[in-house]
């Protein structure tokens, strides 16, 4: 009798397991059918088409690694690692930079300092072709707003999308004034430093620099790493600002690898070629990505190492 | 006592000193931000003739309004319109739908294998799109797709990593009693989800609808390799081949009133919803 009813009773624990696994992925499922069809078949599928010749017309050929000699071979290639390497290089630690400095001076308390904050974050909700349209405008060499105001200083402004000295500072200059979302992500992480530690410190003795250097760095730091990660991520990829506003050019001075990869896609039909670029791209951001991620124990700070607290 | 009182007094001073170099610093920064805006609307109230002059009037002397009314219908902007704000509702449901009923999944119910699907979704977070993107394609071609709204909508029905992972991390916030009662009550746990979750979920379905909302009206490359015909194209589309076409050549008064209202719906869902954009932000910052 009781051997029976603790049968039964662990009969209706497996049943009652088994009814939660099958309502787990029943709820999963959409992600489960997004993963498999829009992320992981295609990056099989784009593996294989790599090593392919591949125009639509006819059935995908296989030609072995020919992509990635070609590839290693092309000038434009070379050209387009370049243009992104520069780019990312000098926009992220700028973007970071200018971030830190505003969340810096819009985390105090004082009138008006939403409105600020709304300010400097509204770019980064219009990002877009409009926006992108607006910069091309802007830095019009004779007639636009940027020379304009340089001259009344008695600076003569370069013609900036049709100089390749000067193109690609002006996408980095169009990304500096995006920078809003950084920013409140820094904000936030200010927002969270204890009010105790830097009164302790200034009771101390510690001057402002010292205060910054010594406990808000260090207390802001996964958030520093956060922002860095998403930066290079982002940096790497840009696709619009560079198609709308220069279109890669002049003289491929602002062909970044998305727009160099867009044009073997969609322009001269070579998927094969297209799919090895962007294995390319990916095994760059994943290299960048582990490098910063294994350098973090080194300046990298979380909370849970601090002694004391969970 | 003296000498703290003066300590006191100097560090007010000081305090003073360093507002008021930060309001003067902000505001500078808070001009530069607003210039192209400025530029862009004075720029749309010109006449042709008085765009390309070098110095530009700063303020035009007769605004033209009609500028707006000549390139609204010049580009056709109802239909663009109409075409985006079909794509983004859509869009917004069905990551809504998608990133809330799979994050009860995750947040809840035990199952072997839950906890690496959920890893290896986080892991897509870092996938340069550029990766999935001709495969992608090339099966929306297959499937005859291509040149539909079809390719920009279906994939929001099937869960987005970061809405996922934001609603994940909010549901295992709330306290079990509620659903353990419910359940006590004889609910199914999709009753429980519908009934007892997404009610409580307001805040974050908010946060990740206005955020649907700026990508899906601003992304530019999905509606590009798709959208064909121009009457299918949405604003960010057709604003590239309204500045180079022929109808509208280089009248830099048209495209910027064209730009001044494309930016209008994002400007008015920020004014709206901007403590939204605030707490997402904070979400995604502060747990590193």
């Amino acid at each position: 009798m009781a051997s029976l009813r603790v049968a039964s009773a662990s009969a209706k624990r497996n049943w009652r397991q088994r009814r939660e696994t099958i309502d787990a992925y029943v709820f999963m499922s959409p992600v489960i059918i997004g993963l498999l069809v829009f992320t992981i078949g295609p990056i099989i599928v784009s593996l294989f088409l790599s090593f392919t010749k591949y125009n639509l017309l006819s059935d995908p050929k296989w030609v072995g690694i020919d992509n990635y000699t070609k590839m290693y071979g092309e000038d434009l290639f070379w050209k387009s690692l370049s243009v992104s390497a520069i780019y990312s290089v000098v926009s992220v630690p700028v973007g970071l930079v200018v971030a830190l400095f505003l969340a810096m001076l819009l985390n105090r308390k004082m009138r008006g300092v939403y409105f600020f904050r709304s300010i400097y974050y509204l770019p980064t909700v219009i990002s877009g072709v409009g926006v992108a349209m607006l910069w091309r405008w802007i830095f019009n060499g004779q007639y636009g707003v940027l020379n304009t105001l340089l001259r009344t200083v008695g600076i003569k402004g370069p013609n900036w999308l049709l100089d390749e000295n000067y193109a690609l500072a002006a996408l980095i200059i169009t990304s500096i004034w995006g920078v809003g979302g950084t920013m409140l992500i820094f904000l936030a992480g200010l927002q969270g430093i204890p009010s105790e530690l830097l009164e302790a410190a200034e009771i101390d003795g510690a001057g402002r620099w010292a205060q910054f250097r010594y406990i808000t760095l260090p207390m802001i730091s996964h958030v520093t790493f956060f922002n860095l990660v998403l930066g290079i991520i982002g940096a790497l990829q840009v696709f619009t600002d560079a198609f709308v506003i220069t279109n890669g050019g002049p003289n491929n001075a602002t062909l970044f690898i998305a727009v160099y990869l867009y044009r073997h896609a969609f322009m001269y039909l070579n998927f094969g070629y297209a799919a090895a670029l962007a294995w390319v791209l990916f095994l760059i951001v994943m290299m960048l990505t582990l490098m910063v991620f294994r350098s973090s124990p080194l300046w990298v700070f979380y909370e849970r190492d601090r002694q004391g607290r969970p | 006592m003296t000498l703290l009182r003066r300590r006191m007094s100097s560090r007010s001073r000081n305090d003073l000193i360093a507002s008021i170099l930060t309001v003067i610093v902000l505001t500078m920064g808070a001009i530069v931000i607003m210039i192209p805006f400025f530029w862009m609307i004075t720029t749309s109230l010109k006449r042709a003739g008085d765009v390309y002059i070098s110095p530009p009037q700063w303020i035009p002397a007769e605004p033209q309004f009609v500028n707006y009314m000549t390139a609204i219908t010049r580009l056709n902007f109802g239909v663009h319109a109409s075409n985006t704000f079909m794509i983004v509702v859509l869009v917004m449901i069905g990551t809504l739908f998608s990133a809330s009923f799979a994050a009860y999944g995750f947040a809840r119910l035990n199952a072997p294998g839950r906890d690496f699907i959920f890893m290896i979704l986080l892991g897509t977070l870092m996938l340069p799109w550029a990766v999935t993107m001709v495969p992608t394609y090339l099966m929306f071609n297959a499937m005859g797709w291509v040149n539909t709204f079809l390719p920009l909508i279906v994939p929001a029905f099937f869960g987005n990593a970061f809405y996922v992972f934001l609603m994940r991390q909010f549901y295992i916030t709330i306290p079990r009693e509620l659903e353990e009662s419910a359940m006590i009550d004889g609910a199914t746990i999709y009753q429980i989800w519908w009934y007892i979750m997404l009610p409580l979920s307001g805040p974050v379905l908010a946060t990740i609808a206005v955020f649907t909302f700026v990508a899906t009206y601003n992304d530019f490359f999905t509606p590009l390799i798709y959208l064909n015909d121009e009457s299918k194209r949405t604003i960010a589309v057709a604003l590239t081949y309204f500045q180079g076409s022929p109808r509208i050549g280089p009248q830099m008064h048209l495209l910027m009133a064209a730009v001044s209202m494309s930016i209008v719906p994002p400007i008015i869902l920020f004014i709206l919803a901007q403590r939204y954009f605030v707490r997402g932000i904070a979400m995604t910052g502060i747990k590193g």
